[in-house]
């Protein structure tokens, strides 16, 4: 048959034509096994980098929401300005690395080419600031306050700025309304970091290379809600870059409004008035230290009662939030965050802790009724209480004879409380403790009243101050016996007599201690805002609150509100006898107490005011001033470091920030029509559809305002910017101060 | 065998009419290779497809009409499929009488290309341009007549039964012939082509017997002639840059590595099944360039995935399979040769070819056969289907 070859061939040509054939089928597998191996071994990989390859993202920024204030005043919001940037890419694609085109740039921008080149380099362990910290790919700006003729230059001659762009672009504004500046509560912004990029990668706010990020205050707290969400369109494209596909959009979400229970006008009133009692400190003399007083912070809380929500919130110093818009220049870094600064970026409202001095007194109040002492008892308030060779004075030596302890409270005798405190401490044993739980009121009242841990305000980076309880004097003790044993001299100075015994027994509750304690000195640290939270669950009748400055989450077309409720974090360990006794005790201080002298003619009986004073001893320095004061609704707390006492220091300041808040005049008369904030605002903002928001007219500056209804005259001119550093001016006294015919320096003042 | 059967041969038994003739057991017909002639019309149909697909977006090549390659390459396998026609018609032997007649008239078709009447695509300076959108590249053609003129020249003598094998003068000789315009091919310079003449070569000497000193030395020669090109610099510039992203395909991935990158991201891409034709977004993107014809393949990995490219693999398979047992089965060395020198013209510019988009081999401008749009690549391409039906259709003759 046909099909059985007769090849006359030889072997050769046959076995080769076998080889040939083989090879063949062997280069068609080869081809199979690899193809095998790119489409279904790394198939999935290689599909990814298709759609990598093909979409193209067009990112639209999101408008970052505002802040706002009780009525709906921006304290926070956007604006639009024409930014300068110059892209690194292309800066470095030039020979001399565009230092060229960077000089030629300071020179129409009217800055210095050094700065310039600052701004562009970027950050790293060994660049201080200015420094880019965002991303290398990504425009950097170099001004956001280049005027329409400098804009229009860079545009004209693109060609002599090759990588420069100038371009109209929404920036953060930090408004300052009524001058109030706001600025440690609201935080800044600054851009996100590779870092933080790839770590929220994969969670549902992704970052983008051009996001701000918040990182203090509210910006930081509430960073996510007010951001929105970028939007992104994605094209698919060919090899061109041209849009060949449908595109899938997702429009850019702008970020929630956020409504802050802070009132503008109040909030000013409360900086000037912290400011300019700071002022007048600096103009007394301070017996002590033989010099005047330093009073170099300070931080003033005004919280409703009720709800613990912060209507004002001020901490000095102070500086300008708008420097961190586009980016902060060299110096103006240095001087927030350099060693010789004043550390103007510290909330002292909340990160700002001291010994509480007197105003510690209702803690210990309050542990003695725990302890089981009558609160009508008679306890000798003599002017000085001895142990072992060791005499603890009463401030200036009064003596009261036996007195209650409301009335102890009222005008803060030290020795009442040295007395109950020793009692207490022998009782649990003394310096070794009897076997079992020492029973320790008065340091288990201090944790009852939210001391030693953070209010849980809804600001970043609160800290907890401190309750020197036994637990803690043993891990204190721990972590510095060594240094201290090193250092401790038992006949040396001052300092390493301490030392020397606190190696010894530093680890263990000693009887000063325990008495040093009771009235707030020593190792106890509290922050203005846990003050604020105690002294507003005594107005309140009992309710601890944790205070909040956001109020409600209001989306950019204001049809969603999500209200930030008041959380009430438990009740003090009062009964609600005790409680009337401290609070009438504490109205007593206003009327013939320690702050007396600061509120004569105030109408207590329409506004019952409550207060009380505290001094603080700090070693090495002058004494801190503390003024805890509520009214029905409202908690003012104001603390001044290195400035005398309580009521000296803050008496008026805070006494005008009432007269704002109810519209008293100087001789105690009420006007309304003055009043800022006789009941906290309950309503929020409107915010409509567009976006926009109805929002009351606020005055040039309120406390200027006040002042004029409040003394029924001019008010002094030269004026206080908001948001500059408070420096020691020395301003005539006599047209600052008002009210000093009423002030009869030392004749009630305690260390109270 | 069994009786008058055997002998009667197409043209030579009893007049048959219409269909009984084309179905008689020893019609023309039935005696043609079938699995060779079907699958090389499968290709060509799937490379319609694909050919269209990847140029149907390519407004700047295609005149704005969709249509216009896929309806050149229709046109082409339509034409090919005619000189096939016409290739068994005429039989092997025929052109056998006429290969210094082609032969010469490829060489003078060569030498063409490099007068001004020549233009250069992609670097090669191979084509002459016909006008009205037709251009001829005369190295297709080269390949047939290399083949054909050295198992004319190989084959003469041992048919006639004077030797076992060709003597070392005919192989002298065979090569010589072969190296006339591979010599010209080379100053083109379209490398792929030589390299694909070079394999031609070496199959054409296995299959004709000549002694293992001659198969060895070239390719030690092939060897030689490598390294020497390398060393002396005679390739271009684009030429090197070529192998370097072969040998490392990470290499400027958006320069010289970009075709290659964009080839494997197309093919890996398609998975088993493929994001199905016309639908894939490295093809409708464009992000291969040439991919209607050197890069042809990588449309069918991308949209016709695991499944579709396999089958491109296999209809090949098919073909050479078929096309080495026609070699085997064939009585006259003529025959042999022929077949074998298409085999291994085949099976290597088909490895190069998707070895290129598969990241295996180094890129050259070679067509895949059948598949690929270009019209002389066709053309030669069935004319060798044309020439391996006719050996296997006249193979009894000898019996």
């Amino acid at each position: 048959m046909t099909n059985i070859p007769e090849t006359g061939r030889t072997p050769r040509v046959q076995i080769r034509l076998v080889v040939i054939q083989i090879l063949v089928l062997s280069l068609l597998g080869t081809l199979g096994g690899r193809l095998w191996y790119l489409q279904i071994r790394e198939g999935a990989a290689y599909a990814k980098e298709a759609s990598g390859n093909h979409v193209q993202q067009v990112v639209e920024p999101a408008v970052r929401g505002s802040i706002l204030d009780a009525r709906g005043v921006p304290l926070a919001d956007n604006e639009t300005r024409l930014v300068v940037s110059a892209s690194r890419t292309d800066l470095l694609k030039m020979k001399d690395d565009g230092k060229a085109v960077l000089s030629k740039l300071a020179g129409v921008l009217g800055m210095t080419p050094a700065d310039v080149m600052m701004k562009v380099r970027l950050c790293d362990a060994k660049t201080p600031q200015p420094c880019w910290n965002g991303s290398p790919y990504q425009p950097i700006p170099i001004t956001d306050e280049a005027t329409a003729k400098q804009a229009l230059q860079i545009r004209e001659r693109a060609e002599d700025f090759p990588g420069i762009t100038a371009e109209p672009e929404a920036v953060r504004r930090y408004a300052a309304p009524g001058k109030a500046n706001t600025a440690q509560v609201l935080g800044y912004l600054s851009p996100v970091t590779d870092e933080e990029i790839t770590k929220a990668q994969d969670t549902d706010s992704p970052y983008l290379r051009s996001d701000q990020v918040g990182r203090s205050g509210l910006e930081r707290q509430y960073d996510k809600q007010l951001r929105g969400k970028a939007g992104v369109t994605r094209y698919e494209v060919d090899n061109l870059g041209r849009v060949i596909g449908k595109a899938e959009a997702t429009p850019a979400e702008s970020g929630s409004t956020l409504v802050t229970s802070v009132d503008a006008r109040v909030q000013r009133v409360a900086e000037y008035e912290l400011d300019n009692a700071m002022k007048i400190a600096r103009t007394q003399f301070d017996k002590i230290t033989g010099e005047n007083y330093k009073a170099d912070s300070g931080a003033v809380v005004v919280m409703e009662a009720k709800t613990g929500r912060i209507v004002a919130m001020s901490s000095a110093p102070t500086y300008d939030p708008n420097v961190w818009v586009g980016g902060i220049s060299a110096k103006d870094y240095k001087k927030l965050t350099g060693k010789n600064s004043d550390y103007p970026l510290l909330n002292r409202a909340i990160q700002g802790q001291s010994a509480p001095g007197s105003t510690f007194k209702v803690v210990s109040t309050a542990a003695a009724v725990e302890a089981g002492y009558e609160w009508d008892g008679g306890y000798p308030c003599t002017s000085s209480y001895s142990v072992g060779g060791q005499v603890f004075k009463n401030f200036e030596g009064e003596n009261f004879g036996p007195i209650s302890l409301g009335r102890a409270l009222e005008v803060s005798c030290d020795t009442v409380f040295y007395g109950l405190a020793d009692r207490e401490w022998k009782r649990d044993g003394g310096i070794n403790p009897k076997k079992g739980e020492p029973k320790d009121y008065f340091y288990k009242a201090a944790h009852q009243f939210g001391l030693g841990k953070e209010t849980g305000i809804d600001l970043p980076n609160e800290v907890t101050g401190r309750v020197p309880d036994r637990a803690w004097k043993e891990a204190y003790w721990k972590a510095n016996k060594d240094a201290w044993c090193k250092s401790g001299k038992k006949n040396g100075s001052y300092v390493e007599k301490i030392a020397y015994e606190n190696c010894l027994e530093g680890n263990k509750m000693r009887e000063g201690d325990s008495i040093n304690y009771s009235i707030g000195q020593g190792d106890t640290l509290v922050t203005p805002i846990q003050e604020a939270a105690i002294y507003g669950a005594l107005a309140n009748g009992g309710t601890m609150y944790q205070p909040t400055i956001g109020k409600a989450i209001v989306s950019a077309d204001g049809r969603t509100v999500q209200e930030i409720k008041p959380k009430a974090k438990g009740r003090l360990p009062i009964d609600q006898a005790t409680l009337k006794g401290m609070d009438s005790a504490l109205e007593g201080v206003v009327t013939r107490g320690t702050a007396a002298w600061k509120f004569g003619g105030w109408p207590q009986d329409k506004i019952p005011l409550h207060a009380k004073t505290g001094t603080a001893e700090v070693y090495g320095k002058q004494t801190t001033s503390w003024l805890a004061t509520y009214s029905k609704d409202y908690t003012v707390v104001m603390t001044i470091a290195q400035a005398g006492t309580g009521s000296g220091a803050s008496g008026e300041a805070v006494r005008h920030i009432y007269n704002a808040l109810y519209g008293v005049s100087a001789d105690g008369k009420i006007e309304k029509k003055n009043a800022l904030l006789p009941t906290p605002q309950k309503s929020l903002p409107k915010i409509k559809t567009d976006g926009s928001i109805t929002a009351p007219k606020v005055a040039k500056d309120p406390a200027k305002d006040q002042r004029v209804s409040q003394e029924g005259e001019k008010a002094p001119d030269e004026g206080q910017p908001a948001g500059t550093v408070a420096s020691p001016a020395a301003t005539n006294r006599d047209t600052r101060r008002r009210g000093r015919r009423s002030r009869k320096r030392g004749c009630r003042r305690m260390l109270t | 065998m069994t009786g008058a059967n055997s002998f009667q041969v197409s043209g030579y038994g009893p007049e048959r009419a219409g269909w009984t003739r084309i179905f008689a057991r020893d019609s023309l017909a039935r005696r043609l290779d079938w699995p060779i002639l079907l699958s090389g019309l499968a290709l060509s149909l799937i490379g319609s497809l694909l050919v269209y697909s990847a140029t149907r977006n390519r407004t700047e090549i295609n005149q704005g009409d969709p249509y216009y390659f896929l309806v050149r390459h229709l046109m082409n396998t339509g034409i090919g499929f005619a000189l096939m026609i016409g290739t068994v018609w005429l039989g092997h032997r025929t052109l056998r009488n006429v290969v210094p007649i082609l032969y010469g008239l490829s060489v003078f078709l060569l030498l063409l290309v490099l007068t001004p009447l020549g233009s250069t695509v992609n670097g090669a300076h191979s084509w002459i341009v016909l006008g009205g959108g037709f251009s001829l590249q005369p190295s297709e053609f080269v390949k047939i007549t290399i083949i054909l003129g050295m198992a004319m020249l190989l084959a003469t003598r041992v048919d006639a039964g004077d030797r076992e094998y060709p003597d070392h003068r005919t192989v002298l000789q065979a090569l010589g012939l072969a190296a006339v315009p591979m010599l010209i091919v080379m100053l083109m310079p379209d490398l792929g082509s030589v390299m694909v003449m070079v394999i031609i070569v070496l199959g054409v000497l296995l299959a004709s017997g000549a002694s293992n000193r001659w198969v060895f030395g070239l390719i030690g020669a092939g060897a030689a002639g490598a390294i020497s090109v390398w060393q002396l610099h005679i390739l271009d510039e684009y030429q090197i840059a070529r192998f370097a992203a072969f040998a490392n395909p990470e290499l400027d991935p958006a320069g010289v590595g970009y075709n290659t990158n964009q080839a494997r991201i197309a093919i890996g891409s398609g998975g088993l099944t493929g994001a199905g034709l016309f639908h894939g977004s490295q093809t409708t993107g464009q992000f291969v360039p040439e991919q209607q014809t050197d890069f042809v393949f990588t449309v069918a990995g991308e949209e016709l995935g695991f499944v579709g490219a396999g089958l491109i693999i296999v209809l090949l398979g098919v073909v050479l399979w078929r096309a080495c047992r026609i070699a085997r089965e064939t009585t006259e060395l003529y025959g042999t040769i022929v077949a074998a020198g298409i085999v291994a013209w085949f099976a290597f510019q088909a490895f190069e070819n998707i070895g290129m988009t598969l990241g295996i081999m180094p890129v050259t401008g070679l067509p895949l056969p059948f598949v690929s749009y270009g019209g002389s690549s066709m053309f030669a391409v069935w004319v060798a289907v044309g020439l391996l039906q006719s050996i296997r259709v006249q193979r009894p003759m000898s019996a």
